[in-house]
């Protein structure tokens, strides 16, 4: 399950030709292939590759004087980076991400091993749960937990006639990671669901049979089995939670900020775009780098 | 400040008089009376064109590109049956967009551009503007004369002002013992405002409490100043609920925040138990002008246009419904006198604005502001 969501696209034509039979069959079917291909490739070419050629390429010229770029060739987009300044907010939002994905997965991974042990019924009203959140829109989501938590807050309005509190919850690195949990935990739950659920039971049962506690079986058999899954599924939390910029500044209050924040303030208020794009270049190259270990991990598999 | 800003514009100067030489040679116009006045500021403006102040407007089209609700809805209507002309509005979210639209290099097909004072002044250094052609507006007459003085563009050469304003602290009455008074007040907050004061995050009011606080101007280059107001600003950290720029105001209804920094137009004053103060030490003065394209084709209706928002009627609808006082005489004084009690920047007289330091533009310096908000927002 984890190859086709993450290579499933290069995978699906490359199938797709070796059935094609004959020379003009070929032909043929080549046409047909651009044909259905094209308004992906198009997708693909006119806003994914070009975008990305035009971010790497800025990485090595100047600022303009009121945003934009001039031509000229210059390095020090990249020992900008190396500055302590934007170093630290790269590796705080790595940490942050890696918190949150951490959590993301200690709750995500017993919550699709209980779905996937429901009856057939109740796994569908399950999964239907689990993605409900995303009908309602993100910023939407992430404003009704400032109605919660906030100081006048329904939380704390609640303690208080408790006689207890007001606490201030909000606004720290910890709303910051518990925003980005609740946001990306489906994420989690979904995949590990399906790597758990295809799991055959009687694989569980033969490790019970030769004397395997539950815990030495879950250790041994269905870690093991479903590490893709879970790989996949901390990808999935990772990736978001670490380019995050509206949930630092809604839940965070502006006061840590992420290295999306920092792309985004880039582009939108330095005016630096050679800048930003070096700063999302890096974000990209930690990226690539997971995406290959990721990679890695399904081919073991 | 003025002298270094002088200073660095030299070059450019130079040029403008070299072109402004060429082209009175070709048998160009009378000097603008504004530019004669202040021989410093013109700048690239020297090269303005030839407009013929009988051209029939029917026959032009307008395209301007403003902030979302800066205009009323009805404006293209309203032109279309006072000037004859086509007018098209595309909105803009901020500066930074527009600054980046105008700057690219291809032509916007814009003929006016809505625009804080220090980027007209950016913009105008760039030789992107067309002087304004006073005999074109007459309407400059209702203007007050302290709207004549803004520092980034003394005697409205490239830039007609059409809100201004200043920054202050918001407050809750109810729940401070004390009234704020300085920026200290805010910096460094009383034990019942701990944890309850907002400040904004864009760079220049970001630093604008502590630099006021400091004494230093708001256009300070100086490393020097700058660390030292970062400095403040790191040590006001703890203190702050959040930085915002956008929900301050529900917050401080709410009583999340009992203290916030905040532009004067957008301080709730009229509400009980909240007022506004324009802290001891000074502070700022913005203002959003109309600029003309040097790309437009339409220049006559541009101008016509201007005009025709300097009315007071007109110009009066941006004070009730933005809020922000405006620099026209004749149009604050058809406001609203109850609405007028009721909100802080429109009872801010011109001199006491004029109190207030104008931002401008500072040019490469402007990335040590970025680099002070990062750091600031960084801090853990």
């Amino acid at each position: 399950m984890t190859r086709s969501t993450v290579s499933g696209a290069t995978a699906a034509p490359r199938s797709r030709r070796s059935r094609a039979p004959g020379r003009t069959a070929a032909g043929r079917s080549a046409v047909g292939r651009l044909v259905f291909l094209g308004p992906g490739l198009a997708y693909l070419i006119v806003l994914l590759l070009v975008p990305l050629a035009l971010v790497l390429s800025y990485t090595i010229f100047r600022r303009g004087r009121f945003g934009g770029v001039v031509y000229e060739a210059t390095g020090e987009n990249f020992t900008r980076l190396l500055d302590p300044l934007y170093l630290d907010v790269i590796v705080g939002s790595l940490k942050l991400a890696s918190i949150a994905t951490v959590i993301a997965l200690l709750v995500g991974y017993p919550t699709a091993y209980l779905i996937a042990q429901l009856p057939r019924k109740w796994k569908t009203i399950a999964l239907v749960a689990i993605v409900l959140p995303f009908w309602t829109n993100f910023l939407v989501r992430i404003y009704a937990w400032i109605v919660l938590l906030s100081g006048p807050g329904l939380v704390n309005s609640t303690l208080g006639d408790l006689g207890l509190g007001p606490f201030e919850f909000l606004y720290n690195q910890g709303t910051i990671v518990t925003g980005l949990v609740y946001s990306y935990l489906p994420l989690m739950v979904l995949p590990l669901y399906a790597a758990i659920e295809k799991l055959d039971p009687q694989l569980r049962e033969a490790s019970a049979n030769l004397g395997a506690r539950p815990a030495r079986t879950f250790v041994s058999v269905t870690l093991p089995l479903t590490l893709p899954g879970v790989v996949t599924g901390c990808l999935f939390v990772f990736v978001p939670s670490f380019g995050n910029f509206i949930i630092p500044e809604l839940l965070g209050g502006g006061r840590s900020i992420m290295v999306g924040n920092l792309i985004r303030d880039q582009f939108l208020k330095a005016r630096d775009w050679p800048f930003g794009s070096t700063l999302a270049l890096a974000l990209l190259a930690v990226l690539v780098v997971l995406l290959l270990l990721q990679a890695w991990s399904a081919r073991r598999a | 400040m003025s002298r270094s800003r002088y200073a660095r514009r030299l070059p450019a100067a130079a040029l403008a008089a070299g072109l402004a030489l060429a082209v009175s040679a070709c048998g160009g116009e009378a000097a603008d009376p504004a530019t004669s006045a202040d021989p410093a500021a013109p700048a690239a403006g020297a090269t303005s064109a030839q407009l013929d102040p009988n051209a029939d407007l029917s026959k032009q089209s307008l395209a301007i590109s403003v902030w979302e609700g800066y205009t009323p809805k009805e404006l293209p209507q309203q032109v279309k049956e006072k000037l004859k002309t086509e007018l098209k509005v595309t909105l803009h979210a901020n500066n930074e967009e527009i600054m980046a639209k105008l700057t690219s290099g291809t032509d916007t097909g814009l003929d006016v551009a809505f625009v804080s004072g220090q980027y007209a002044q950016a913009l105008n250094e760039a030789g992107l503007l067309e002087p304004i052609h006073p005999e074109l507006v007459p309407n400059l007459a209702n203007l007050f004369p302290e709207a004549k003085e803004l520092s980034y563009d003394k005697g409205n050469v490239f830039s007609v002002p059409y809100t201004w304003g200043t920054t202050g602290i918001c407050y809750r009455t109810d729940l401070l013992k004390t009234p704020p008074t300085s920026w200290n007040d805010l910096l460094s907050p009383p034990a019942e405002a701990k944890k309850k004061v907002t400040m904004m995050i864009t760079e220049r009011w970001l630093a604008l409490p502590a630099i006021k606080a400091l004494g230093y101007s708001v256009n300070t280059r100086s490393d020097e100043e700058i660390a030292k107001v970062k400095e403040k600003l790191l040590a006001a950290k703890p203190n702050l609920l959040a930085y915002d720029d956008t929900t301050f105001r529900d917050r401080l209804k709410k009583g999340e925040a009992v203290m916030v920094e905040a532009w004067d137009g957008w301080c709730p004053a009229g509400e009980k138990n909240i007022d506004f103060v324009i802290p001891k030490e000074g502070s700022d003065l913005w203002v959003d002008t109309m600029v003309v394209l040097k790309s437009s084709k339409n220049k006559e209706a541009a101008h016509a246009f201007i005009n025709y928002i300097l009315d007071p009627k007109v110009h009066g609808w941006a004070a009730e419904n933005i809020l922000y006082g405006v620099p026209n005489k004749a149009a604050m004084d058809l406001v609203d006198p109850e609405l007028k009690a009721s909100m802080p920047s429109l009872q801010m007289t011109p001199s006491q604005l004029l109190q207030g330091e104008s931002i401008i533009d500072l040019g490469e310096d402007s990335v040590k502001f970025t680099r002070l908000a990062t750091e600031v927002a960084a801090q853990q």
